[in-house]
């Protein structure tokens, strides 16, 4: 090794560390507690559910996911909840996504930037921070209503109980679009435009796919709000309790009384008896399945479309 | 086509290599045909403030224009009232006239993106699609509801952007997998594969390095022969090499843009009338 010169050991003690960062490395102890503890809270609230849940599945395993409620325990089931949650996802997909990225597209690409649009995006702002019982209170009101009048049942069924979700998850689905709209960069929007594309194909070849996994994203948040909100649909109406719909047409699904699996959460967790504890942590993990499998499909869509760039 | 960068043995001559004179003196054609482009006594204003005034001039068609002066004097401007890139600014109003072949761009029943599909643009910065190099080539031709043999369009797109041979493995990769030169010649490729009579280039090579930069005059002295040109540059070498006419523009006091002075390239550099348009190209300021 050779020996150092004067310069080098000038040098390498200015290249040295003053003194050891403690606090940059308390910093990074903190923030790794801190995920862990969240992660933690998650764990321990899943795998609480998963053993409180998993003597259901042993002991009557498919039979719980095929049977309807019922006040005895040993015969109640989720069947009527995850067709029920099932619906909604697909009417609230139909409904407020088009919608609400319609929305987003007017706002940001076609609206006057005057006071009335300002006026209404904060609107928009603020519709997504109302508690959600009182789009409950909205559905009960409006649509539960308007259908008991167009004589279609007493009004309370999927069909009204979709709409007061679509109305709740409409504000995020149009925030989150904007936002993907204005993070596409300008230069592509003026490149369209100079290569003679009309306002609408600039919006449609271009904008579109490139805000595409941000509007996916704002999608799989919506559609996770949508699937696990309890308190909208009590008040507009779901069953609590049990009502038998079995063997009726799809007309009759959809107009029927109905329930939800975070319903049947809600009502199972509130029965004194002790089998329904197990039950309710049943329908949790069921709960909890079908909110993970929505999403999937949303996010594979999503890495399909940042993937190709 | 051997490099043009003859250099002027007249001692009083600025150290600028000039291209041989296309301009006034070819004499293949009338000069008195109808120039691609003519501003007569046009003004621009972003709202309340006037950014050009006074703007009068006419461009050859199949001939190489070049756009010089400092920063701020409305080159961009001007050149972006041509295909009305500037109509998707709110508060924006000309006056004036600007033609094209004779028709009054701004009259009532012109639709812009017309205009854009007759006078095409490239960018400061290479602007790509996020999309393949196909599709870019393509998109412009698709949203015209082009009907043809599209492979044949966007290779030959290619062939003319001098690109087709560091691509035509490639074409249905990302265009920002390539370099910013070749991404520039993506974007030229794009722009000519709507079939403009114009093409307007806004400091196309700004951002290039030096080889990419005389890759892209070549490119455009060879495109010269079908589309009319218009360069925005602030490289007055650049503008010397590769433009047969100069526009010289300047600020006023009151900050808005105007003419100074323009005419063939080797004239305004060589032996200009003006005194202003002297010091500038001899770098005395801008």
């Amino acid at each position: 090794m050779a020996s150092r010169s004067a310069t080098s050991i000038v040098v390498q003690g200015s290249l040295r560390a003053r003194s050891r960062d403690w606090g940059g490395a308390v910093l990074q102890v903190l923030l790794i507690l801190a995920l862990l503890f969240s992660l933690a809270t998650v764990l321990v609230l899943v795998f609480d559910q998963l053993s409180q849940a998993l003597p259901v599945f042993q002991e009557r395993g498919v039979d719980f996911l095929t049977s309807d409620l019922s006040s005895n325990p040993a015969n109640a089931g989720v069947a009527q909840g995850i067709l029920g949650t099932a619906i909604i996802a697909v009417l609230v997909s139909l409904l407020a996504f088009p919608l609400g990225i319609a929305t987003s597209i007017y706002v940001e690409e076609y609206a006057p930037d005057n006071r009335f649009t300002r006026l209404l995006v904060l609107n928009i702002r603020n519709l997504a921070g109302v508690p959600s019982v009182v789009f409950g209170l909205l559905g009960l009101s409006v649509f539960v209503a308007a259908l008991a009048a167009a004589g279609v049942g007493n009004g309370r069924n999927l069909i009204s109980g979709a709409l007061t979700l679509t109305v709740l998850v409409l504000p995020i689905v149009i925030i989150t679009s904007s936002e993907a709209l204005r993070a596409v960069p300008s230069t592509i929007r003026e490149a369209g435009f100079g290569i003679g594309a009309s306002h609408w194909q600039v919006v449609r070849k271009l904008l579109l796919p490139a805000a595409s996994s941000g509007i996916l994203t704002g999608i799989v948040l919506a559609l996770s709000r949508a699937l696990g909100e309890t308190a909208p649909l009590i008040v507009a109406g779901a069953v609590l309790g049990s009502y038998s719909n079995s063997g009726g047409s799809p007309a009759d699904t959809l107009t029927g009384p109905y329930t939800a699996l975070p319903v049947i959460v809600y009502d199972w967790a509130r029965r004194p008896q002790a089998e329904f504890r197990e039950l309710t942590a049943a329908a949790i993990i069921v709960l909890l399945v079908v909110t993970i499998l929505a999403n999937a499909v949303a996010i594979i869509l999503r890495n399909r479309a940042e993937r190709t760039w | 086509m051997t490099t043009d960068l003859e250099r002027p043995t007249d001692a009083a001559t600025p150290t600028i290599a000039i291209r041989p004179d296309r301009g006034a003196a070819t004499g293949d054609e009338d000069p008195a045909a109808t120039p691609a482009v003519r501003f007569a006594d046009f003004h621009f204003y972003y709202g309340q403030f006037r950014a050009v005034k006074a703007v009068s001039m006419s461009i050859r068609s199949n001939r190489i224009t070049a756009l010089i002066g400092p920063s701020g004097c409305g080159k961009s401007t001007l050149l972006r009232s041509i295909n009305r890139m500037n109509d998707l600014i709110e508060g924006t109003r000309v006056e004036g006239l600007v033609e094209f072949h004779g028709e009054n761009l701004y009259a009532g029943y012109v639709d812009a993106v017309e205009v854009r599909r007759r006078i095409g643009m490239v960018f400061q910065k290479a602007n790509p699609f996020p999309k393949s190099i196909y599709d870019n080539v393509a998109f412009g031709p698709r949203v015209n509801g082009y009907k043809g043999n599209m492979d044949e369009l966007v290779e030959s797109c290619l062939r003319r952007a001098a690109l087709w041979n560091d691509v035509k493995d490639k074409l249905k990769q990302s265009a920002y997998a390539l370099s910013g030169g070749q991404q520039q010649r993506v974007c030229i490729a794009r722009a000519i594969a709507t079939k403009p009579d114009v093409i307007l280039m806004d400091e196309p090579c700004s951002a290039l390095d030096p080889r990419s930069t005389l890759q892209i005059e070549e490119l455009m002295r060879e495109l010269q022969d079908d589309y009319t040109i218009i360069i925005v540059t602030h490289n007055m070498q650049q503008a010397a090499r590769a433009s047969d006419f100069t526009v010289f523009m300047n600020m006023a006091d009151d900050r808005a843009g105007y003419i100074v002075e323009q005419g063939p390239t080797a004239q305004v550099f060589t032996n200009p009338t003006n005194q202003m348009t002297e010091d500038y190209v001899s770098g005395r300021f801008g």
